[in-house]
């Protein structure tokens, strides 16, 4: 039987160290809302999507009050809208009546965030895909919950580099339109390398073609409790440090586990993954960057730290695998600039850098996340540090992503604040020397020679 | 069985387990185990109970029994059995 010692200590977790489920994410396929009409497209789309999730926050909600644990977010993500646009929209204005219906949804069903605005281009894009891609900053800038996210690149395939030199000026664009909030539009706008079909969190969720009609996936976080407990192993030995954060991560897992099959269960939608994440917020307690500095870095950039990253990555795998039978999504940690107050400080006092966070993406999930850079970069630097950041993750066969926010007027010792769950974030120094000649290149970049394997 | 965990934490005073389970049987709620003790003041009890032939909503019954707390100064949660056991048994 429980006892009260068990209790206590999983109610603390909860209490004290922020420990939350992160987000319920319903997965909705609009396959079968295709057709040649804009405007029966959409009416399509508004029902399936208000008719499949009209419980879902409600469900979110009893859940949270059953097993007295927050649910941070509830959220959709829906097929990716290039491949169901693609017989019926011909023009910019087609993709963003889209966006918007996909919004008005959003908002109908009670979730912050819609994902799934996004084209699968990591081969070649068709002429609706790079409409879509085109489309995209008005798309963000019109819409308040819409997310969108490109995949253009992937170890099977290589890197489209026609792809990344149009979602660099994409960027640029979206930061000019939503000039005066922050060029908040591009926190919605996320570029991928070997994109993930389950993945619950925004702004990267899609819900892709292989998967079934609806899906329910589950990201689990608790920075804070991963924290927590290895501070109580200070100054231990390696073996004893990843011992701790695993134990954690299987507790942290087993939870998320529970609200995914209860929420699976209540909804009647079958269960997909749980998406074993270490997602910080701006809340104190709650940063990735506090896990590292506990492990003995005086800030996170120091020598050290992608070795710490790495540790920490695979002992949150090696919990959780055993915690869920299925996992998915991204799983590992993230390192989001702006979401995560240890990283913010961080920057400020000149241990971390761009170059830094390039690196610590070679070991972790995701990528160079949530980073303000000044808002007179040229859309050619942008894409040059998309398809550097591509390149890791197509050679290392994982997941990488890029959400930079080049915030219009601002420069390197501004600040920007989003608000919510986005924070705030210093602008970073970026290289400024020119890449304008390779980016101008076009075409792919081959697969490398390891993704042969048939 | 509907096992729930119910934990109550706070400053000590008169009738905080009166109370508690006077609410508990107006609800037809079944006391399986109690656990209680004071540490420097302060009142610590670990309830296990089965709402299961309660009429109310577990919702409701959280709602409640938190509001049973705020009148007594101290804080009552209630919580399904399972995110303990998952948490802390293979």
């Amino acid at each position: 039987m429980i006892n009260m010692f068990e209790v206590r200590e999983t109610n603390k977790m909860i209490e004290e160290n922020n420990l939350d489920v992160r987000t319920i994410t319903m997965g909705i396929s609009l396959l079968d809302c295709c057709t040649d009409n804009v405007k029966t497209i959409c009416d399509k789309i508004y029902h399936k999507i208000t008719e499949k999730a009209a419980k879902l926050v409600e469900v979110g909600k009893e859940i949270e009050l059953e097993f007295g644990i927050p649910i941070v977010n509830k959220r959709v993500s829906v097929t990716p809208v290039a491949l169901i646009g693609s017989s019926c929209c011909k023009t910019k204005e087609d993709y963003i009546e889209i966006a918007k219906t996909l919004d008005r949804a959003a908002h109908t069903i009670g979730v912050n965030f819609i994902g799934g605005f996004s084209a699968l281009v990591s081969k070649g894009m068709t002429p609706s895909e790079k409409l879509l891609i085109e489309s995209v900053p008005e798309a963000l800038a019109q819409t308040e919950r819409v997310c969108s996210s490109v995949n253009v690149g992937s170890t099977k395939t290589g890197i489209d580099m026609d792809a990344v030199k149009l979602v660099g000026e994409t960027v640029c664009k979206a930061a000019e339109l939503t000039k005066d909030s922050g060029s908040i539009a591009c926190a919605k706008f996320v570029v991928f390398c070997n994109a993930p079909d389950d993945n619950p969190f925004m702004a990267g969720a899609f819900h892709g073609v292989t998967e079934g009609d609806t899906i329910i996936n589950v990201g689990v976080s608790g920075p804070g409790v991963v924290k927590r407990a290895i501070s109580e192993v200070h100054g231990a030995d390696f073996g004893t440090l990843c011992e701790t954060i695993k134990k954690t991560a299987f507790k942290v897992t087993r939870v998320g586990q529970l609200v995914a099959l209860e929420a699976s269960k209540k909804l009647g939608v079958p269960f997909g993954i749980i998406d074993l994440s270490l997602a910080p917020t701006p809340a104190i307690g709650d940063s990735v960057a506090e896990i590292l500095q506990e492990m003995g870095l005086e800030r996170v950039g120091a020598p050290g730290t992608t070795a710490a990253l790495a540790l920490l990555n695979d002992q949150v795998k090696k919990g959780g695998i055993m915690a869920s039978s299925y996992v998915g999504g991204l799983s590992g940690a993230f390192i989001p600039v702006s979401e995560d107050q240890g990283m913010i400080d961080s920057v400020n006092a000149g241990a971390l850098t761009l170059e830094k966070l390039e690196a610590m993406t070679c070991v972790c999930s995701v990528g160079l996340d949530m980073i303000a850079i000044p808002g007179d970069t040229k859309p050619s630097t942008i894409s040059g540090i998309i398809a550097d950041e591509m390149a890791i993750g197509m050679i290392n066969q994982k997941t990488t992503a890029v959400r930079l926010i080049p915030v219009y007027g601002k420069d390197v010792g501004d600040t920007v604040e989003f608000g919510g769950l986005l924070g705030y974030a210093p602008i970073m120094n970026i290289n400024r020397f020119d890449c304008s000649e390779f980016v101008e290149r076009g075409g792919r970049i081959p697969a490398p020679v390891h993704s042969f394997k048939n | 069985m509907n096992r729930t965990i119910i934990t109550v934490i706070g400053k000590d005073r008169v009738g905080i387990i009166a109370k508690v389970c006077t609410y508990l049987a107006e609800n037809g709620i079944n006391i399986l185990d109690i656990n209680q003790s004071i540490v420097q003041g302060f009142f610590n009890m670990m309830m296990i109970v089965d709402a299961q032939n309660s009429e109310k909503d577990f919702s409701v019954l959280c709602e409640e029994i938190e509001k049973v707390g705020d009148e007594l100064g101290v804080k009552i949660k209630m919580q399904h059995e399972d995110i303990f056991d998952v948490m802390h048994r293979i």
